[in-house]
């Protein structure tokens, strides 16, 4: 089959990093690229079709089928627990999903309250370890929560470690590492098999020569 | 819960309107024709069966599963699907009388969505099962079918994908040496996570060579050259068994002319444990999962007390109506206005096209009040009305 294949990206930092690694597999992607603000983008030279969307939303498109394949964050497929192949660990925008509060404190034992972007995984995340939670979605500046006494502790995405500390916070504990996944749509996979296994095959050495370096 | 508005309906639940009603109905007319000519025959089973028994058997799962309570206290499902409504039915009178029995249906199966309530939590199957008859010859005839099935409705293009899990088992078994890490494997392949898998087999204490034989396996897709593939990864032994099978119904596939729409795909895994050989599922482009699957489940029939291997297919309406496009035009339909002086004029007009096989609504046009809107739909309209007029007879 030659017809396009759609590449759902996400927004913001990982796109950067991404771009690089298919710029690094000798993906020929015009330079104007990086800083359009077009939601689609056609490659011609490639056979294919970009698209940019919220990196919460990627695993829905591609769940969906309208883009056959995606990048998206570890953090994200966990929190959604959609249908979709994962295929290739990328290894960049490498993060941790971790637990964290003000310094020598305790979850409260009369109303236990924790504060995510991903209330599913601390929801989750609590289960196991037995405790009975309240979770309080929040969709970004988790780490006003324990300081305004919103909740006692937050689940969220830690790269550096650099906002936790600016903000008086300290670590919990760890529940997940986070790095970006190539995925596709189960039925893309099937019919278009041969283009995606290309890409698969094509980006594999890149991101092993990268970690070897590291 | 607050009350729903009048018009709400309870999570995933669709009605249809009359042009896809039509639609649905022409499709479905077409398959179950075929269906009927290869010999199987159609049942129907109740929509409410017990908990214990088909909610258990089923290979839906659990939370799925639409449950409620009969007047006696008992457990009660909405059934997730036909197949095991249709074992019960075979185990309990049909297959006492013939071995190997073939059955189909065109049923709703009710299926509790978890996300997104667009989509539908009732839909309709069109399937078969071929009950008593382990031949590779019967895994051949009802993937033959289904493509059949499928080219009648006027789908084009389309792919079924051919896994065996049988092979899949054999090999994690001589790697892994038990079932519970075989199990653990399974489950990355079922949750389509080659990532995890991957990481998973990285981690084990085997053999290079062993763990390079689990990473191969990952890239068993394609076409027949996929079954060549796997034969390297085995060295003989039950697994090799299966895949010569896999080979063999590739050759029957080819003598029933279908070969075209058939690949390989021997990672996959439908379900942790219901099917037993052969599986499939079938894809068809601009529709994002798969519109039918099916397979080899020869511990089903245990269940009800039979020691009978069956397979079968099942095709999903919705997923076949949208991967089939645009809906069918309407058919026509004539309007007959008539007012009180004509009416039996009209009646007998009306009676004559039906006759001929014209669908024709006949109105009093005194009811109407726009009769320019009530008219813009019909193919053709025919006034009766007033006095006068050469065809007024008393």
């Amino acid at each position: 089959m030659n017809s396009f294949l759609t590449i759902a990206m996400p927004k913001g930092r990982i796109f950067e990093e991404a771009l690089e690694l298919l710029r690094k597999a000798d993906f020929r992607l015009p330079p104007e690229f990086d800083d359009s603000r077009k939601l689609m983008l056609e490659v011609e030279q490639e056979n294919l079709r970009f698209m940019l969307a919220k990196p919460m939303d990627v695993v829905t498109y591609v769940e969906h089928g309208v883009a056959d394949i995606g990048i998206a964050g570890k953090d994200v497929m966990l929190e959604e627990d959609r249908d979709v192949y994962e295929l290739l660990d990328l290894k960049i925008s490498a993060c941790y999903l971790a637990v964290a509060g003000l310094p020598d404190t305790q979850l409260s034992d009369v109303a236990p309250k924790v504060a995510s972007k991903y209330p599913n995984v601390a929801s989750s995340y609590f289960r196991e370890q037995g405790e009975q939670v309240e979770i309080i979605k929040l969709n970004g500046s988790i780490e006003l929560a324990p300081l305004i006494g919103l909740a006692e502790r937050i689940v969220d995405i830690v790269s550096t470690g650099q906002t936790l500390k600016e903000n008086g916070l300290v670590e919990y504990g760890r529940i997940a590492e986070v790095t970006s996944r190539l995925i596709a749509n189960p039925v893309s996979y099937r019919l278009k098999e041969k283009r995606i296994t290309e890409i698969v095959e094509r980006l594999t050495p890149v991101i092993e020569s990268l970690a070897e370096n590291k | 819960m607050t009350k729903p508005f009048m018009f709400e309906k309870p999570l995933g639940m669709r009605d249809t309107l009359p042009l896809l009603y039509e639609t649905k109905t022409e499709i479905r007319n077409k398959m179950s024709n075929e269906i009927k000519l290869w010999g199987y025959q159609f049942i129907e089973t109740p929509a409410l069966e017990f908990y214990d028994t088909i909610g258990e058997a089923s290979a839906i799962l659990d939370r799925q599963l639409f449950k409620l309570l009969d007047q006696q206290g008992h457990s009660l499902v909405m059934r997730p699907d036909m197949t095991a409504p249709i074992a019960r039915v075979a185990a309990s009178k049909l297959l006492k009388q013939q071995i190997p029995i073939r059955l189909a249906y065109s049923e709703n199966v009710y299926r509790a969505q978890q996300r997104e309530g667009g989509k539908p939590a009732e839909f309709e199957q069109i399937g078969i099962e071929c009950i008593g008859n382990d031949s590779i010859s019967a895994d051949a005839e009802i993937i033959a079918l289904l493509v059949s099935v499928l080219q009648t409705a006027g789908l084009r293009e389309f792919k079924v994908s051919i896994g065996q899990v049988g092979f899949l088992q054999e090999l994690f078994l001589s790697i892994l040496g038990n079932e519970e890490r075989a199990a653990v494997l399974r489950k990355f392949l079922y949750e389509k996570n080659y990532v995890g898998y991957r990481e998973h087999v990285k981690s084990l204490p085997l053999s290079s060579i062993d763990k390079q034989r689990l990473i191969q396996f990952t890239t068993l897709r394609g076409g027949e050259e996929a079954i060549e593939k796997a034969m390297e990864l085995l060295e003989n032994g039950r697994g090799k068994e299966k895949l010569i099978e896999l080979k063999e119904l590739y050759v029957q596939l080819k003598e029933f002319g279908v070969e075209q729409y058939i690949s390989f795909d021997l990672t996959l895994v439908s379900h942790m444990s219901y099917y037993t050989g052969a599986l499939f599922e079938v894809y068809a482009g601009q529709v994002g999962s798969p519109i039918g699957n099916g397979g080899r489940y020869d511990s089903l029939y245990a269940k009800f007390g039979w020691n009978t291997p069956a397979t079968g297919f099942a095709i999903r309406m919705d997923g076949l109506t949208e991967a089939l496009g645009e809906p069918a035009k309407a058919e026509p339909i004539e309007c007959v206005l008539f007012s009180r002086e004509q009416k039996r004029e009209a009646l007998v007009f009306a009676k004559d096209k039906r006759a001929d096989g014209k669908r024709i609504v006949i109105q009093d046009i005194n009811a109407v009040q726009d009769v320019d809107a009530f008219t813009a739909t019909f193919s053709g309209v025919h006034f009766f009305i007033g006095k006068g007029g050469a065809s007024r007879d008393e």
